[in-house]
């Protein structure tokens, strides 16, 4: 499948962060253990089975049993890193991570292997673009959707850090490293402003971050100042930094989801009650035709060029 | 395995030097006096499952007056010994067995299904110490109750598991995934009881999708298997016993029980699945509990 074929240059794998990320972890903590469902490859954990191999808890094809187990392994003390395709964690699992995980605030780390439009050309049962809107319902479950390895990484330690349930989506769509300050930081419910700007503002996260930074770029050169904030957080959301967006007077979301009910739907519900500010949402509207990951992103718009084409009607329409 | 030592036994109420005939008497009078109290927070609230609560009180004594190594005072001590409601709407004898323990106020029985009470209709691990895991939803508790086993195991750690089903309950799918997942790990640490009262909400097990040959198809996903008569508390306590022997494979206790046991209106009867006495029944009921306990 598409979603295999090779990082291009200068592009990463955000699997390999993670599982770099866990290993290190598991070298100084031995709480850390791993559980999937016949996932180790997909998951890239191979390594840490050899390493590890009393701490990779493999239940087979049973998503249900292994989030239950998951929850299990938190009771008895362990930090679990549930790690499965997320097409079937966040579906196939939703009750156990609802009951389980979240309304009985179990320390369980999952994990959403290949998440979005990842498997591409295998179709809707494989896409995983509603994960975010069913699981930002959920409370006390914090929801984080990193940018680009060095976020997957500190996403992962955060969460190993933070005691409660986590669900973090891992991308498998080749992204390049953002450019980031010295000393750059991750904070669960914290977003990151990666460019500022007062025309409008384009609020993504995950595979759309580069896109936004690129499309930012070339409205830039059309003289358009626009706000780029990475909001790998979804849920607690970052209030002040949707403020700040709504401020310009206009705003873009772009994610590799549902147009609705994920981030898009988070920000449009804050800004209508707190700022009411346009709001254009720009992800997928369902069950997708088939096609590759990377046609498919093109075919609904979620590129750098459909960004920017979405902040400049809103940008004209303000000055209408 | 290693030995326990993250937990001070205190439950002093089985002192292991007692006759397996004293400690059957004393349970059978823990459970008599939940059956009760768990009648009266029923009939207070207006709402519960007697007939579940029932069929599940002896087998919850014998665990919470004898055989569970757990500490009020230590509620979540590393080293204690689990026990999992997965047919999290018997409430009553949970909220009963836990307050006779001391783990909360047995006067705060009385706030049962109030607003803000802690003693919600499902179990809640964040409103009340003592409980492993919030439950309700069928097919949730047997899943949990194999991770805890696996980190046991992982640990060498000498804590047991013990998991309570409904036989309705092993219709749902994941109790079979969390059962072949506990039969390939050969978790020894792990006994599930099945409240085999042959009765599910609506209609009787057999008729609604039959679960026999229950104890073979147990067997056939890696389990020790035991029946035992689940109102007996010299046959429960004496499973439990053997279950406390080093294994290397899960055990399941089918105990064989009756609905709505200790209230002869109820017993066996589908209708009590939920359903509130009215003030006749529930003198009755008592009458009947408080007979039973002074034979």
């Amino acid at each position: 499948m598409s979603a295999a074929a090779p990082a291009a240059a200068g592009t990463f794998d955000c699997r390999d962060a993670y599982v770099r990320a866990v290993e290190e972890l598991a070298e100084g903590d031995d709480r850390i253990v791993a559980v999937v469902n016949d996932s180790v490859g997909s998951s890239k954990l191979g390594k840490f089975r050899d390493r590890f191999p009393a701490r990779l808890i493999n239940v087979g094809i049973a998503e249900q049993n292994m989030v239950g187990v998951g929850a299990g392994l938190a009771n008895g003390g362990k930090i679990p890193f549930v790690s499965a395709a997320s097409c079937f964690l966040s579906a196939r699992a939703l009750e156990q991570i609802k009951a389980d995980c979240a309304y009985s605030q179990q320390n369980v780390k999952l994990c959403g292997i290949s998440s979005g439009v990842a498997y591409g050309e295998l179709g809707a049962t494989h896409h995983s673009i509603e994960d975010i809107a069913w699981l930002r319902a959920i409370d006390k479950l914090t929801v984080i959707v990193p940018a680009d390895p060095w976020e997957t990484a500190a996403a992962v330690k955060a969460a190993a850090g933070h005691d409660g349930p986590v669900y973090i989506r891992i991308s498998r769509m080749p992204v390049p490293a953002l450019p980031r300050p010295e000393g750059a930081t991750f904070a669960i419910g914290k977003a990151e402003t990666l460019r500022d700007g007062g025309d409008v503002a384009i609020i993504a996260n995950g595979t759309l971050v580069h896109r936004a930074l690129d499309a930012a770029a070339a409205l830039a050169a059309e003289g358009i100042a626009a706000r780029v904030i990475n909001m790998a957080s979804v849920s607690p959301i970052d209030a002040e930094a949707i403020a700040a967006a709504a401020a310009t007077g206009a705003i873009v979301t772009a994610e590799e989801g549902l147009a609705a009910g994920g981030l898009g739907g988070a920000v449009a519900e804050y800004c209508a009650e707190h700022h009411p500010v346009r709001v254009k949402r720009l992800g997928f509207p369902g069950f997708l035709p088939t096609g590759s990951p990377s046609w498919l992103m093109e075919r609904y718009g979620l590129t750098a060029e459909g960004i920017a084409a979405a902040a400049r009607d809103l940008v004209t329409a303000k000055s209408l | 395995m290693m030995g326990n030592p993250d937990m001070v036994d205190v439950a002093a109420s089985a002192d292991r030097r007692d006759s397996l005939a004293a400690r059957a008497e004393f349970v059978r009078e823990r459970a008599n006096w939940m059956r009760r109290r768990l009648l009266k927070m029923i009939v207070d609230a207006g709402q519960g499952h007697p007939g579940g609560d029932l069929s599940s009180a002896d087998i919850v004594a014998c665990l919470y007056f004898d055989i569970l190594r757990i500490d009020p005072k230590v509620p979540a001590a590393p080293g204690r010994d689990r026990f999992v409601l997965s047919k999290g709407h018997c409430t009553g004898v949970l909220y009963t067995a836990l307050a006779g323990r001391g783990f909360f106020p047995e006067a705060e029985l009385d706030t049962y299904l109030k607003p803000e009470s802690r003693l919600n209709g499902h179990p809640n691990r964040t409103y009340l110490p003592g409980i492993e895991t919030n439950t309700g939803p069928l097919g949730h508790g047997l899943p949990v109750g194999v991770g805890v086993a696996v980190a046991g195991q992982i640990d060498e750690a000498g804590y047991r598991v013990f998991v309570l089903t409904g036989d309705g309950e092993l219709q749902e799918g994941s109790m079979w995934e969390a059962a072949m997942f506990a039969g390939h790990r050969g978790l020894g640490n792990l006994t599930v009881i099945v409240d085999r009262n042959r009765l599910q909400q609506g209609a009787r097990t057999e008729e609604t999708n039959a679960l026999e040959p229950l104890a073979d198809k147990w067997r056939a996903f890696g389990w020790d298997v035991v029946e035992v008569d689940g109102h007996d508390h010299a046959a429960l306590l004496a499973a439990f016993d053997d279950a406390a022997a080093a294994r290397a494979r899960p055990r399941v206790i089918i105990a064989n029980t009756f609905k709505g046991q200790g209230v002869s209106f109820m017993r066996d009867q589908a209708g009590w699945h939920h359903g509130v006495p009215n003030a006749e029944q529930y003198a009755q009921a008592m009458a009947e509990l408080e007979a039973e306990m002074s034979r």
